[in-house]
């Protein structure tokens, strides 16, 4: 990524300045003739090209304003037709045909919830790979575990979900059995079991998900420390974890920031893990591991094939909500990133 | 503190062999607490846990010590950061495991040469013939509209965009890539199945379609592609550029044979990774595909299924041979999934622009 900050129009200019003169030169040609020169026609191959170049880049914008226009048109029906507050009411009965109630709080709240648990597991061990891919590892070594990361990236979520529901449940119900037994006067650890789909599996589930997008970006971070820095804290004496404290994490902290926030939008919007390993109740509890939580994305994978015209339309009104969210993440996050140029260029 | 030496090179170390002999003592003593002595529960995770536990304590103690806190801590700093990625290996290591060991069951002829028609709950037979179909056809649909559009797209901002539209794109590209998958099946759900699919058909209703899930993809791939195309064609040298415009080549010219196959292999990575993606996702497909039993080779008409709905309608079911179902095509979706990213991962190594 180190070759290819060109973060504005000012490293483009000379380039794109030298080209549009032949086009701009008007019907009669540049003095002294050149036979060679590029037609200029208006509707020439050149400016086709160009028109379809810009077209296809304006294809995004169009899609995103449609995303929210078309949601919009499919939520508003259904949510006239509410008889509960969208925004206060827990349940979802949005199939009733006399008096369909459905509301987002306790998925809204559910997805937060899973959302920060899997952020405060994923945080700390994404950073510790992080800084070991960068700054522990030889660099042999450290490249083949970052092509480990991205096998890891690539596994499908449905397949983590079906390894969440089927194997990784046991180990999660023990721990949970473990953490109630020892910790249990914690309100987070009260349930007295059975335990089954918990937040906190569905949380872990996420957490290993989102490790990945934290990692990759992070460690794009901690690689563009200026080395005189590192080298600076090393020559004062400090230890190599004095240096990162110094010079690494500091320097790279909008950074970090930003790769935690598309990790949040990551796990805001996952959808098909949480919805084989949630419990999928309509109650919102701060109780870990008990049988619960829900969220908005896994909501819609559930109840979609059962819903009618109401039930699809209160699905997608869920769903323009978890689009709001997801898009402001998103472009805080990339506002911090384009604050600092220096990061720019990791995709993912 | 104060008193600490100096002089680095002159500070007391620990020995070499400090380490390795805390790590044994932190073992021993982490099975006696908890392995036989049953604090805390015991068990075989508890014990692992507290050895490590028992390292990190026994080491900062003998560091401190001798080399003093800042040491101490150092230790401490680089131990976790080791731990934290071993801690990561773990859960990769297990899917792959989970895969290989249930999803061989099931991985025979019969699987991957029927669809699920006429299956029933007490049938040991059924396959993904048709899910396979779908997910090849479905990606495959996504890839033709994705690739000219995220290219065109990457053109545009790399080589004509400036002011503020360009900045507007390139910034939306970026915020498009972390839109759930689940609202980009919406987005399709609303626009394609409900508003715009009654008008194609005969009947006047909305229909499930595979060209509707191809749709969904095409939204999710295509914000990546032009993001890494658009890498690719900054890592373009300006002098190839500026070497034809001298030869008098139109612009347009100079980027399709120029600069577009320089930078071909990397576009190409690019594009393969968006599809393994893609070949991934469930939730768009879920809602507009429609699912279905039987072998749909058309994606325009009736319903079609895919690999990954496969897989979430067969964890779904209640037959005690639906799970067999689900985790043989899990490992089918896996070993595509993973092949195509790796290939794509070996061919940017030989990418000369890198």
């Amino acid at each position: 990524m180190s070759q290819s900050p060109i973060a504005g129009p000012a490293e483009t200019a000379p380039v794109t300045a030298g080209l549009a003169a032949p086009t701009d030169l008007g019907p009669t040609g540049p003095l002294g003739g050149g036979g060679g020169l590029p037609s200029r026609r208006r509707f020439g191959r050149e400016s086709l090209f160009r028109w379809f170049t810009t077209a296809s880049g304006a294809v995004v914008l169009v899609v995103i304003v449609a995303i929210a226009i078309f949601l919009i048109a499919k939520a508003v029906p259904a949510l006239r037709a509410d008889k509960a507050n969208f925004l206060t009411y827990k349940d979802w009965f949005p199939d009733d045909p006399t008096n369909p109630k459905f509301g987002i709080a306790a998925l809204a709240l559910g997805t937060v919830e899973a959302s920060v648990l899997a952020l405060l597991l994923a945080v700390p061990v994404a950073l510790g790979i992080a800084l070991c891919l960068t700054h522990y590892a030889h660099r042999r070594v450290a490249s083949a575990l970052g092509f480990v990361i991205d096998l890891l990236a690539a596994v499908p979520s449905i397949v983590f979900g079906l390894w969440g529901r089927d194997y990784f449940y046991k180990p999660v119900q023990d721990f949970s059995a473990w953490l109630h037994r020892y910790f249990g006067w914690i309100p987070l650890f009260g349930s007295g079991g059975p335990y089954g789909k918990s937040v906190l599996l569905g949380s872990a589930v996420l957490a290993i998900m989102i490790l990945p997008i934290i990692t990759s970006l992070s460690s794009e971070v901690f690689r563009q420390t200026p080395k005189m820095n590192e080298e600076a804290a090393l020559a004062l004496g400090a230890t190599k974890w004095e240096m990162i404290r110094m010079a690494v994490l500091p320097y790279g902290r909008p950074g970090l920031i930003a790769s935690v926030m598309l990790g949040l939008g990551r796990a805001l919007g996952e959808t098909i893990a949480l919805a084989l390993t949630l419990g999928a109740t309509y109650t919102f509890s701060i109780d870990l591991i008990e049988n619960g939580g829900n969220s908005i994305a896994a909501n819609i994978a559930n109840k979609f094939g059962e819903a009618s015209e109401t039930g699809r339309g209160a699905l997608i009104a869920s769903g323009l909500v978890l689009f709001a969210i997801t898009l402001v993440v998103n472009m805080i996050a990339r506002l911090i990133v384009y604050r600092r140029r220096e990061f720019i260029g990791s995709a993912a | 503190m104060t008193a600490a030496v100096a002089n680095a090179l002159e500070a007391r170390r620990l020995p070499r062999w400090a380490p390795a002999a805390t790590a044994v003592a932190a073992a021993a003593l982490a099975y006696v607490v908890f392995a036989l002595g049953g604090v805390l529960g015991g068990g075989p995770v508890l014990t692992v846990v507290g050895a490590v536990v028992f390292f990190l304590a026994g080491l900062a103690l003998a560091s401190g010590i001798v080399e003093g806190s800042r040491a101490a801590r150092n230790r401490i700093a680089t131990a976790l950061i080791y731990s934290a990625f071993t801690l990561a290996l773990l859960p990769l290591v297990s899917v792959v495991f989970t895969l290989v060991s249930k999803g061989t069951a099931r991985l025979d002829a019969e699987f991957f040469g029927h669809s699920m028609r006429n299956i029933g709950p007490q049938d040991n037979s059924g396959g993904a013939y048709h899910a396979i179909i779908g997910t090849l056809e479905q990606v495959a649909i996504a890839t033709l509209i994705t690739v000219p559009l995220g290219t065109g797209g990457a053109i545009y901002i790399v080589e004509y965009g400036r002011g503020r539209l360009a900045l507007a794109i390139r910034f939306f590209v970026d915020v498009m890539t972390g839109i759930p998958s689940i609202v980009a099946g919406l987005f399709i759900l609303a626009f394609w199945v409900l508003i715009v699919s009654p008008h194609l058909s005969p009947d006047g209703l909305p229909f499930y379609s595979g060209f509707a899930a191809s749709l969904a993809l095409s939204v999710l791939m295509l914000p990546t592609i032009t993001r890494s195309s658009e890498e690719m064609l900054r890592l373009v040298p300006v002098a190839l550029r500026e070497g034809a415009y001298a030869l008098g080549i139109a612009k347009w010219k100079t980027i399709m044979r120029i600069v577009l196959p320089t930078a071909l292999p990397g576009i190409v990575t690019g594009v393969m990774l968006a599809v393994a993606r893609a070949a991934g996702e469930t939730a768009p497909v879920l809602l507009v595909a429609g699912g279905g039993a039987g072998i749909n080779f058309s994606p325009f008409h009736g319903l079609q299924n895919s690999l990954s709905i496969f897989i979430y309608d067969q964890a779904g079911s209640a037959s005690k041979y639906a799970p067999a179902r689900a985790w043989t095509a899990a490992l089918t979706l896996v070993a595509l999934v993973l092949t195509l990213t790796i290939a794509a991962k070996l061919l940017s190594r030989r990418n000369k622009l890198r």
